[in-house]
C-alpha cells in the first residue's frame, strides 16, 4: 500500500509565535477533555452492568434499580440448597462446567501444538492445502453446521455428554489455535533445531525436547483462551445436552432465567456472579496472553 | 522425505485431521445432503429433491426474516462493529497507553463473559418495571416505565450485539493506528494540524485496509451469529428480532413453534453456508492470506 500523505494546500501555516502556540495548547486541552468525556460516558454502561452483578447479589433492595440498600447473603442460598427441587446439584453442575473447560483446553493444546509444528517446520504435499483449509475454516461460521453436528454427535453416541461438546467446540476453535501456535514456532530461529537434527535426534524428539520448551507462552495463551471459552459455552451446551446430570452452569442459569426472570434478580445476579468469577480472575491476571490471541487470531488484515 | 520423517508427520498431524474431518467437513457435507430431505425428529433420510428450497419461496415469514437480517446486520455494523470500534481505537490510542489498556480491557470483557451472564445484565438494564436500570432512572424524572424489548426490539439486539462486536474492530484498528510511523504525526504537528485534522487526513486514510477487512469479516459474523439474540429476546416479540440464522436454529431446535424440522432447517443453513464459503474465499483473495503461508526454511537445506 502506498503511504503518501499530501499536504493540503489550504492548510494553516506552521504555528509560530507566542499567540499561536497558546492557541494550539488550549485546543489540545479541549480535545483531551473531549476524548476523556467520551471514553468515560461510552464505557459507563458496561461498568455499571458488571458492578450491578456484585451490588445486587448482596443487597436486599436496589432503589431506582441502581442504589443498593441493606446487606444480605440470602441470594447466595443456592450454594447450599437448589432454588427449586427440579434443579440438579450445583456442585455437580460446576464440576461438569470445569470438565468442559479442562477437556477443551487439553484437546486444543494436544492437537494444535503438534499440528502447528508440522505446518511451520516441515514441507510435505498438502501442506498449503491444509493451511488454506484452516484459514478458510477460521472465517467460516461453524455455528451454521449445528443441525448436522447434532446428527454426527448422536451417531457417535456423544449427545448429552461433556466430551461431545468440547470436541465440537475445539474443532471450531482449532484453526485459530493452529495459527496462533504456528506464529510462535515461526518466531523461533531454526539453527537450534537444525543442530539437534544434525546430532541425530529424530523429528519427534526435536519437537518435544527442543521446540516445545520455547513455545510455552503460546501454549499458555491457547490454554487460557480455550479454558475461558469452554467454561462459558452456551449454545452447544443448550442444544446438545438435555440430561440434567450433564448440565453445565450455562444450562443451570438458563433454567433459572426461565423460572425466576422478573421475580428474583437477587438470585439471578448471584448465580451469574458465581459463574463469571473464574473468568474475571483469569481475565484480570492473564490479559497479556489473551491479547496475544485476540490479535494473533486476526492478523490477516492488519 | 525419509521413512522416519513420514512417521513423524503422520503422528503429529493425525489428531488435527481427524477432528477437522469429523466435526467440520462431515457436518458441512451432511448439511448439504440434509437440505434435500424432509428429516424430522425421527432423523430419517427421506430425499425430497428441491422441496425444502421451494418451501422457502412459499414461507410467508421469510421476507420479514430477510428484512430483519439486513437491517440488523447493517445497523450493528455501521454504528458499533465499525463505527464505535473506530472511535474507541482513536480515543484509546490518544490517551496514555496505560489508561487506554484499561478501557480496552473493559470493552473486551463482554467477549469473554459467559453469554447467559451477559444476557442477564441486559435483562436487568432493559427490565420493563422499575426494578430495571433504565426504567429506574426514568422513574426519577417521573416518566412511566417503558417496555424496551417489545417497544424497541431491533434497537435492543443491535445495541446488545454491537457492544460485544465493537471490541474486535477496536483491537485491530488500535494496532493499525499504533503502527503508523510517528514521523507523519510530527510533520502534521509542525504544520499546526490539530488532532481532529490529523485523524481526518492521516490516520483514517492509513487504516483503510483494516477498515475494509473488519467490515467484510464482521458482516459474515453478524449474518451467522444469533446466540445473544436467542438469549435476550428469543427472536421476539413475534418475529421482530428473528434473523435468518436464528430462524434456521429455531426450525430445528426451537421448542415453541416448529420442533425438529431438520430438513428445512438445514436448507436454511445451507444458504448461510454458501454465503460463508464465498465470503471466506473472497477474504482469501482480497486480503492476501497466501503471504502468510511462506515455505519453512529448514526443508530447503
Amino acid at each position: 500500500m502506498a503511504r503518501t500523505v499530501q499536504a493540503e494546500p489550504s492548510r494553516p501555516q506552521p504555528a509560530a509565535g507566542r499567540y499561536n502556540a497558546q492557541a494550539v495548547r488550549r485546543e489540545e486541552r479541549l480535545v483531551t477533555a473531549a476524548v476523556y468525556t467520551f471514553l468515560v460516558l461510552v464505557s459507563l454502561p458496561l461498568a455499571v452492568g458488571y458492578g450491578w452483578l456484585l451490588l445486587n447479589s448482596f443487597s436486599t433492595e436496589l432503589a431506582h434499580g441502581v442504589w443498593p440498600s441493606g446487606f444480605t447473603t440470602r441470594h447466595w442460598r443456592f450454594l447450599f440448597e437448589p432454588p427449586s427441587p427440579y434443579y440438579p446439584d450445583l456442585w455437580r453442575t460446576t464440576w461438569n462446567t470445569l470438565w468442559l473447560a479442562v477437556g477443551m483446553t487439553i484437546t486444543m493444546v494436544a492437537v494444535s501444538t503438534p499440528t502447528a509444528y508440522v505446518l511451520s517446520r516441515m514441507k510435505f504435499r498438502g501442506r498449503n492445502a491444509f493451511l488454506a483449509l484452516t484459514l478458510v475454516l477460521h472465517a467460516f461460521p461453524g455455528i451454521t453446521l449445528l443441525i448436522a453436528t447434532y446428527y454426527v454427535l448422536r451417531w457417535l453416541g456423544l449427545l448429552n455428554s461433556i466430551p461431545g461438546v468440547f470436541l465440537v467446540k475445539a474443532a471450531l476453535m482449532l484453526p485459530l489455535g493452529i495459527w496462533v501456535m504456528k506464529g510462535f514456532y515461526d518466531g523461533i530461529s531454526w539453527d537450534v533445531e537444525m543442530s539437534a537434527l544434525v546430532d541425530g535426534a529424530s523429528r519427534i524428539q526435536t519437537w518435544y525436547k527442543v521446540m516445545l520448551p520455547q513455545v510455552l507462552p503460546g501454549i499458555a495463551s491457547i490454554s487460557i483462551f480455550s479454558f475461558i471459552y469452554g467454561w462459558s459455552e452456551y449454545i452447544y451446551v443448550i442444544t446438545f445436552i438435555q440430561d440434567k446430570n450433564a448440565w453445565t452452569l450455562s444450562s443451570y442459569i438458563n433454567a433459572i432465567v426461565g423460572d425466576f426472570r422478573f421475580l428474583d434478580y437477587g438470585l439471578l445476579s448471584a448465580t451469574a456472579l458465581f459463574y463469571i468469577a473464574p473468568v474475571l480472575l483469569f481475565f484480570i491476571f492473564t490479559q497479556k496472553y489473551l491479547m496475544r490471541v485476540t490479535i494473533g487470531g486476526t492478523k490477516g488484515g492488519s | 522425505m525419509s521413512r522416519s520423517q513420514k512417521v513423524a508427520l503422520f503422528v503429529l498431524f493425525l489428531p488435527a485431521l481427524i477432528i477437522t474431518v469429523v466435526f467440520y467437513v462431515i457436518p458441512a457435507v451432511m448439511t448439504a445432503a440434509m437440505s434435500f430431505t424432509d428429516m424430522d425428529f425421527r432423523l430419517r433420510w427421506n430425499f425430497v429433491g428441491f422441496a425444502t428450497f421451494a418451501r422457502m419461496f412459499e414461507d410467508f415469514l421469510l421476507p420479514r426474516i430477510l428484512q430483519n437480517t439486513i437491517v440488523y446486520t447493517f445497523l450493528t455494523l455501521a454504528f458499533f462493529n465499525v463505527g464505535l470500534a473506530v472511535l474507541l481505537a482513536l480515543v484509546t490510542s490518544y490517551v496514555p497507553e496505560r489508561v487506554g489498556r484499561v478501557f480496552q480491557a473493559l470493552w473486551l470483557l463482554p467477549r469473554f463473559t459467559p453469554p447467559i451472564v451477559y444476557g442477564i445484565i441486559w435483562m436487568w438494564i432493559l427490565d420493563p418495571t422499575r426494578a430495571g436500570l433504565l426504567n429506574g432512572l426514568l422513574a426519577l424524572t417521573g416518566a412511566r416505565p417503558v417496555n424496551w424489548m417489545t417497544d424497541y426490539p431491533m434497537a435492543t439486539i443491535v445495541v446488545t450485539n454491537g457492544i460485544i462486536g465493537a471490541s474486535f474492530g477496536m483491537v485491530i484498528f488500535y494496532s493499525a493506528i499504533k503502527s503508523i510511523p510517528r514521523d507523519y504525526q510530527w510533520a502534521a504537528l509542525a504544520d499546526g494540524a490539530t488532532w481532529p485534522q490529523q485523524v481526518r487526513y492521516i490516520t483514517l486514510p492509513l487504516i483503510r485496509w483494516p477498515l475494509l477487512f473488519v467490515t467484510a469479516y464482521q458482516t459474515l459474523s453478524l449474518l451467522t451469529s444469533y446466540e445473544y439474540i436467542l438469549i435476550i429476546t428469543g427472536g421476539g416479540p413475534y418475529f421482530a428480532t428473528t434473523v435468518w440464522s436464528l430462524y434456521a436454529y429455531n426450525m430445528a431446535f426451537g421448542g415453541y413453534f416448529a420442533n425438529y424440522e431438520f430438513g428445512y432447517g438445514a436448507a436454511l443453513s445451507i444458504v448461510l453456508v454458501i454465503l460463508g464459503t464465498v465470503a471466506s474465499i473472497v477474504y482469501w483473495r482480497v486480503f492476501r492470506f497466501r503471504e502468510m503461508m511462506a515455505e519453512p526454511k529448514i526443508e530447503v537445506m
